[in-house]
């Protein structure tokens, strides 16, 4: 895929890295206030985090001027 | 795609039976925020900018119909198994999982794993090196014009009425978790749909396979792992459920072991017995799904060399393996950790009883998987899960679209009505044709909103072409001396037996036993066995049929059988990315998934 332009895993990069920050920076904000559900284990947090970094990696990695 | 594994499923746990149960719900299971709604948007968002990025990207035949053949073997492999992880799948097959225990795990493993194997070693170099466009082109070049024809046909027809009960499912499953209006899901999901697919054609289409994929690990993972969390792991789970069913919370039953209920049809709650799961679902449905079914097949046509192609089925092996930890934990885990509002434990039925009982707050089996997201996931997070099954819908719509253009366009336009035209020509009708595709999966999805009985027949009628294809395809491929007519009758005998079995226990339940060899059998079994008769009697007639008709000549054999086909020989690689390597791995790990879950 790389010879035809932006590769998927750009797109992919985009989309993680969009949703992490969203994710986690609630998660921040929910911690602040302290309304975070029991069962949650501060999922927003952690799960938010991990996207961000996976959607990075992706985001860098496969970023258009590097592959074509 | 939501189609094909669901004609095996209980009545009552269909994926499609899903959107229906969740229709009869009466308040909406989750309410969005704002922080889910900018969620659902980004992902429309991304799709419409990917589908104009990639018109540039499909100007001719082959790069619209199939992605210029440069998928690599990841991709080609995650689009393959994300083809068939539609969002009614995993909502029906939670609920399963809720009702009968692990036994659902049984359409991940041996029905799909060792099919998907056999695709990427054994059928797909046959695929590959004969440069078919569809699967019945590779009928044409076998068995000539007239087995490609009653399969192009069928096929198309097929998908895209399944491309609209997707669409109603959808707008459905919508209206009930999210209580959004019927009109607004369908229009917008067929406009996205219509948009992307127009105007990147399968590359559009494969991109957003693989996007779905990575949404629904992303939105769904969660669910388990927070599950385990709280159960205190598979173990703690255990002692759980053991405990919810010693105090008749939870009906008695072996929901963690896979094979040990599965010496008699009366063992077991689904009516199932061991020769129907290897035998009916592991070799004739399986089989007959992933190697000859165009919608999945057309995306391992699409990789960029012969070992790619190879490779994707066996990547997508993997994924596929996993997929159970996402589906069939969460339903599962729905058995111990679900409570109602007061705390007791909340117990999930069928859909019958759901519709019997309206206004009671009952919620059906189906329900579980939006339940448990409902239960673990906060602002955002459940957007995520929400975005997941969207793209789960409009990736199965978008699936089924591009493999009806692909084969209206080649196999029924190009042979049939405009025969020698420019290349530009094809485009063109390819883009025209999925736009009349999307217009016709609207007009199916109103179809079903006024019927919905109509859903369970066309369920129905995909199965029937699907074994007698896999016996006609095998025996092409692998036996120089089946012939064109051998090839029609077939394939025509085969699919009017599996009609007239399915027509048998319709109108005369008691067939039943006969079809399925016990008295004990039930609604699943004859599935199984009837997709074993259908591809046995395709096979037996194709055998008969022709030795008593007129081979082709060997030199017109050439890549398309067994025997007179020189494979291409591939450059040396190192182990870890030979795809004889990776089988093994992956036939170690499915035998060791159903040891362990023995």
């Amino acid at each position: 895929m790389h010879s035809s332009g932006i590769p998927i895993w750009f797109f992919i990069g985009v989309l993680l890295t969009a949703y992490g920050a969203l994710v986690l920076g609630y998660g921040i904000y929910e911690l602040g206030t302290g309304t975070m559900a029991v069962q949650n284990y501060h999922a927003s947090v952690w799960w938010g985090a991990t996207l961000l970094l996976v959607g990075l990696f992706y985001l860098i990695r496969f970023r258009p001027s590097r592959t074509s | 795609m939501l189609d094909l594994f669901a004609h095996s499923i209980p009545a009552g746990c269909s994926p499609l039976a899903a959107a229906r149960s969740l229709a009869l719900g009466a308040p909406s299971l989750a309410h969005l925020s704002p922080l889910d709604i900018a969620v659902i948007a980004i992902y429309f968002v991304m799709v419409i900018w990917i589908g104009f990025y990639l018109k540039s990207k499909a100007n001719t035949s082959e790069e619209f119909f199939m992605a210029g053949r440069e998928m690599t073997a990841w991709i080609a492999g995650l689009s393959f198994v994300s083809a068939n992880l539609g969002s009614l799948e995993l909502m029906g097959w939670a609920g399963s999982a809720y009702q009968y225990g692990i036994l659902a795990a049984h359409w991940y493993w041996i029905g799909a794993i060792p099919a998907m194997l056999f695709l990427g070693m054994v059928m797909m170099p046959f695929y590959y090196v004969c440069k078919t466009h569809s699967v019945p082109g590779y009928l044409k070049l076998r068995y000539g014009q007239g087995s490609s024809t009653v399969a192009a046909v069928s096929f198309a027809f097929m998908t895209v009425l399944m491309s609209g009960v997707n669409m109603f499912a959808m707008a459905e499953v919508m209206k009930i978790v999210l209580g959004w209006d019927l009109n607004f899901s369908i229009i917008v999901s067929s406009l996205a749909v219509a948009a992307y697919v127009a105007l990147g054609g399968l590359r559009s289409a494969i991109f957003n396979e693989v996007l779905q994929f990575v949404l629904i690990w992303g939105g769904a993972l969660l669910v388990p792992i927070l599950g385990l969390i709280e159960t205190g792991g598979w173990g703690g789970f255990k002692a759980r459920l053991a405990h919810n069913i010693a105090t008749g919370a939870v009906p008695a039953g072996d929901y963690t072991h896979m094979w040990r209920s599965m010496g008699h049809f009366a063992d077991n709650p689904m009516g199932i017995h061991w020769t129907g799961i290897v035998f009916g679902l592991g070799f004739a449905i399986s089989f007959g799904y992933w190697t000859t079914d165009f919608l999945v097949v057309q995306r391992v046509l699409a990789a960029n060399s012969l070992r790619s192609a190879r490779l994707a089925p066996v990547i997508g092996s993997f994924f596929k393996m996993a997929v159970p930890f996402i589906v069939i934990l969460p339903g599962l885990l729905g058995l111990v950790v679900l409570t109602n509002a007061d705390g007791s434990l909340m117990h999930l039925v069928g859909e019958n009883v759901v519709a019997a009982n309206p206004g009671a707050g009952l919620h059906s089996y189906n329900e579980v998987l939006p339940l448990m997201m409902v239960r673990y996931l906060g602002p955002g997070l459940l957007g995520l899960g929400i975005t997941a099954l969207i793209a789960g819908f409009m990736s199965g719509m978008a699936g089924n679209v591009s493999a009806f253009t692909a084969i209206f366009t080649y196999d029924i336009y190009q042979p049939h009505i405009v025969k020698h035209a420019r290349d530009e020509h094809y485009v063109l009708v390819g883009r025209i044709v999925t736009i009349v595709g999307v217009v016709i999966s609207i007009g199916a999805a109103y179809m079903v909103m006024n019927a919905a009985g109509i859903m369970d027949y066309v369920q129905a009628l995909f199965s029937f072409f699907i074994s007698p294809l896999l016996g006609v395809v095998l025996l092409g491929m692998f036996w120089k001396r089946a012939t064109k007519a051998g090839g029609f009758w077939g394939l025509l005998i085969g699919t009017l037996t599996s009609i007239g079995l399915w027509a048998w226990v319709y109108f005369y339940p008691p067939a039943l036993r006969y079809v399925a060899l016990s008295p004990d059998a039930k609604g699943m079994a004859e599935n199984m066995y009837r997709a074993l008769w259908s591809v046995s009697t395709a096979v037996g007639v194709n055998v008969i049929v022709s030795l008593f008709t007129k081979p082709k000549p060997l030199s017109e054999l050439t890549s398309v059988v067994y025997g007179v086909t020189p494979l291409p020989t591939e450059e040396p690689v190192p182990l870890y990315k030979n795809e004889w390597f990776w089988t093994a791995i992956a036939i170690v790990i499915f035998f060791a998934l159903n040891i362990y879950f023995w």
